[in-house]
């Protein structure tokens, strides 16, 4: 799982806490930047190939009615049609339910506002009208010294690191906010779909025997749901590994069958800290008493 | 795991599902997919969830049943609570309200911005005229295509009035529509940078403008280029301007945030401004209309100037015209 090998550090700096009107508080991850690039890039993929697309079909299509007329007609679509894309694509697809384009679909992101009221349009037009100071004006920068090198160099270059501010502003706070996400009041969210999985106790209510009450305080919440991400992984090295670990801080004795031994560990201690939240005890992990 | 907590995920788990087919149905279609009893559902179903994961963090340690509950009630919530609006109802409001209301906040910059073109205009009318070198600096040479001091007055009529083959009318529409909206979003973003290049953008504008009318003046065509600029130049110059008071804005609100903090000073005037910006790009949109088709179909110089003045007359009616306040 990606999520579990985030580092706890940077795990606290990208969580987020929501409170709903219900009172309860909801956990919101912010998207990372590498999974922000990520979607961007799959956008432009996107983009550029509609775009090419819509070239390519208004061609042929000029090519076959042959007169001036259809000539005429397909330059005004490709002109609409560019236009519609290089502005409309973000917007649009931002501004439906799902808050999302489809790059930010394929990787689990979503724009949410800030104060978690409602996503409306003049934020969703805000933030993305912003991506010409943060995307084009940098890339005509590009372009310039590319087209023509008349252009002094000093001039480009302090123009090009100007453009950049505004492409690494993201960099620099802590919410990771564009430009945009600023004067928008949004930001972007990591919420994958998860799927439920089976409940690894399987009904089972009482703790199997053979663990000592001293074996089962060596580990906290922390080290059991660990336990939990080994397990439902099922990768047997992982297996292997993390069972030597435990046998040698509980000191038990090897038996043999590992996933056995972790899966019955793992009800067992799963059944005692379940009992102690009942109690009022949670042990976070296993340097907390 | 005790007997409660087994019978607790068996006695919920049929309704998260629920909930979940429903939030798949919704976020691939759109709420008319869902009949009306599933959508009186969803907020119930999304209640229960979290209640739910209220109980789970108390007395479950299943870390997979969790993290499952948090994006369920976080996917819900995001539906129960953003309240959406059918798309023709938010045109009407847009219509009828918001666009207009967004422009009006927008007056101080409107004016600041106005003046500045204006000031632009008159830099660039005065210096022309003392010294028509400066034409060439003002003006880029492929956007004068030959309208230039060593260029006769027969000629520069003819350009006012050509009617340019009239047969690509409608490209030349297009192309100026797309042309100039981008300029003007550009205008908007560049209002982050405190506003700054905003302004020499708006003065730069008028420098170009007064430059032209110097040279047309200067061969005695005055009235005449009025016509040809004001048929479509009423919208078009309204539009820049407020694209740069939406940027101007924008700026001002970074540099000096007032009573709110930063943040919440730019976000309200971003979204203001952005509001502002999708009138821009209608008003662009009409321009495009006015001066790729109008322009060249129309030759009469009283016909121009009232399409131009018109059009004023229309913008300014529908942003500062008081209406009576509708009740509620």
């Amino acid at each position: 799982m990606a999520d579990a090998a985030l580092a706890p550090k940077a795990e606290a700096e990208a969580g987020r806490t929501l409170v709903t009107p219900e009172g309860v508080a909801l956990n919101l991850r912010l998207a990372m930047a590498g999974q922000r690039l990520s979607a961007f890039l799959l956008d432009m993929l996107i983009m550029f190939g509609s775009m090419i697309a819509l070239t390519l079909v208004l061609v042929i299509g000029a090519g076959s009615i042959g007169d001036e007329a259809g000539a005429e007609m397909a330059a005004v679509l490709w002109l609409l049609g560019f236009f519609f894309i290089r502005n409309g694509y973000f917007i649009l697809l931002e501004l439906s339910p799902r808050a999302a384009t489809f790059g930010k679909r394929l990787i689990g992101l979503r724009v949410v506002a800030r104060n978690g009221g409602q996503l409306t349009a003049d934020a969703v037009i805000a933030r993305n009208l912003m991506r010409e100071l943060e995307l084009f004006l940098p890339l005509s920068f590009l372009a310039m010294e590319a087209a023509e090198s008349g252009v002094e160099s000093a001039a480009w270059i302090l123009g090009l690191i100007w453009a950049g501010i505004f492409f690494c502003f993201p960099f620099f706070n802590k919410d990771r906010l564009r430009v945009g996400d600023v004067l928008a009041g949004t930001w972007v969210i990591h919420a994958p779909q998860r799927s439920l999985s089976v409940d690894l106790l399987a009904g089972q209510a009482e703790a199997p025997p053979g663990f000592t009450e001293e074996q089962l305080s060596a580990y906290g919440i922390l080290e059991l749901q660990t336990l939990e991400q080994v397990l439902r992984t099922a990768n047997p090295q992982a297996i292997a590994t993390v069972a030597t670990t435990i046998r040698g801080k509980i000191s038990a004795p090897d038996e043999g069958d590992d996933a056995e031994f972790l899966q019955a560990y793992y009800s067992a201690l799963r059944i005692r800290l379940e009992r102690g939240l009942l109690l009022g005890q949670r042990r976070s992990d296993k340097h907390s008493s | 795991m005790s007997k409660a907590a087994v019978q607790f995920r068996q006695a919920r788990e049929t309704e998260w599902r629920r909930l979940e087919a429903l939030l798949a149905t919704l976020e691939k279609k759109s709420p008319r997919a869902l009949s009306d009893e599933d959508l009186m559902e969803l907020p119930i179903l999304y209640r229960s969830a979290l209640s739910s994961l209220s109980v789970a963090r108390e007395t479950s340690l299943d870390l997979n049943l969790i993290t499952y509950l948090e994006g369920l009630c976080a996917r819900a919530y995001f539906f129960v609570y953003g309240v959406r609006t059918s798309a023709r109802a938010r045109l009407v409001q847009f219509f009828r309200d918001d666009w207009r209301n967004a422009v009006r906040s927008l007056w101080r910059e409107t004016i600041v911005s106005l003046l500045l073109i204006a000031f632009g205009s008159l830099v660039g009318y005065m210096l022309v005229l003392k010294d028509p070198a400066w034409f060439a600096s003002f003006v880029p040479s492929e956007l004068a295509s030959g309208r230039d001091f060593s260029a006769s007055t027969a000629s520069l009529r003819a350009t006012l009035y050509d009617t340019g083959g009239s047969e690509w009318l409608e490209a030349f529409a297009a192309f100026l529509f797309t042309h100039n909206s981008q300029v003007a979003i550009m205008c908007f973003a560049l209002g982050f940078a405190f506003g700054l290049p905003t302004t020499m953008l708006l003065v730069y504008n008028g420098l170009m403008l007064g430059a032209f009318v110097a040279l047309f003046n200067s061969h005695g065509l005055g009235t005449e280029l009025a016509g040809w600029l004001l048929i479509h130049g009423t919208t078009e110059i309204f539009a820049i301007a407020l694209a740069g008071a939406a940027g101007i804005k924008m700026g001002w609100a970074v540099v000096f945030p007032g009573e709110e903090t930063r943040l919440a000073a730019a976000t309200s005037a971003g979204r203001t401004a952005a509001t502002a910006m999708a009138g821009v790009v209608l008003m662009l949109l009409v321009a495009g209309l006015l001066e790729g088709v109008g322009r060249q179909t129309i030759t009469s110089d009283v016909a121009r100037y009232g399409i131009g003045l018109g059009m004023l007359t229309i913008w300014l009616a529908y942003y500062y015209v008081p209406r009576r306040s509708r009740r509620g």
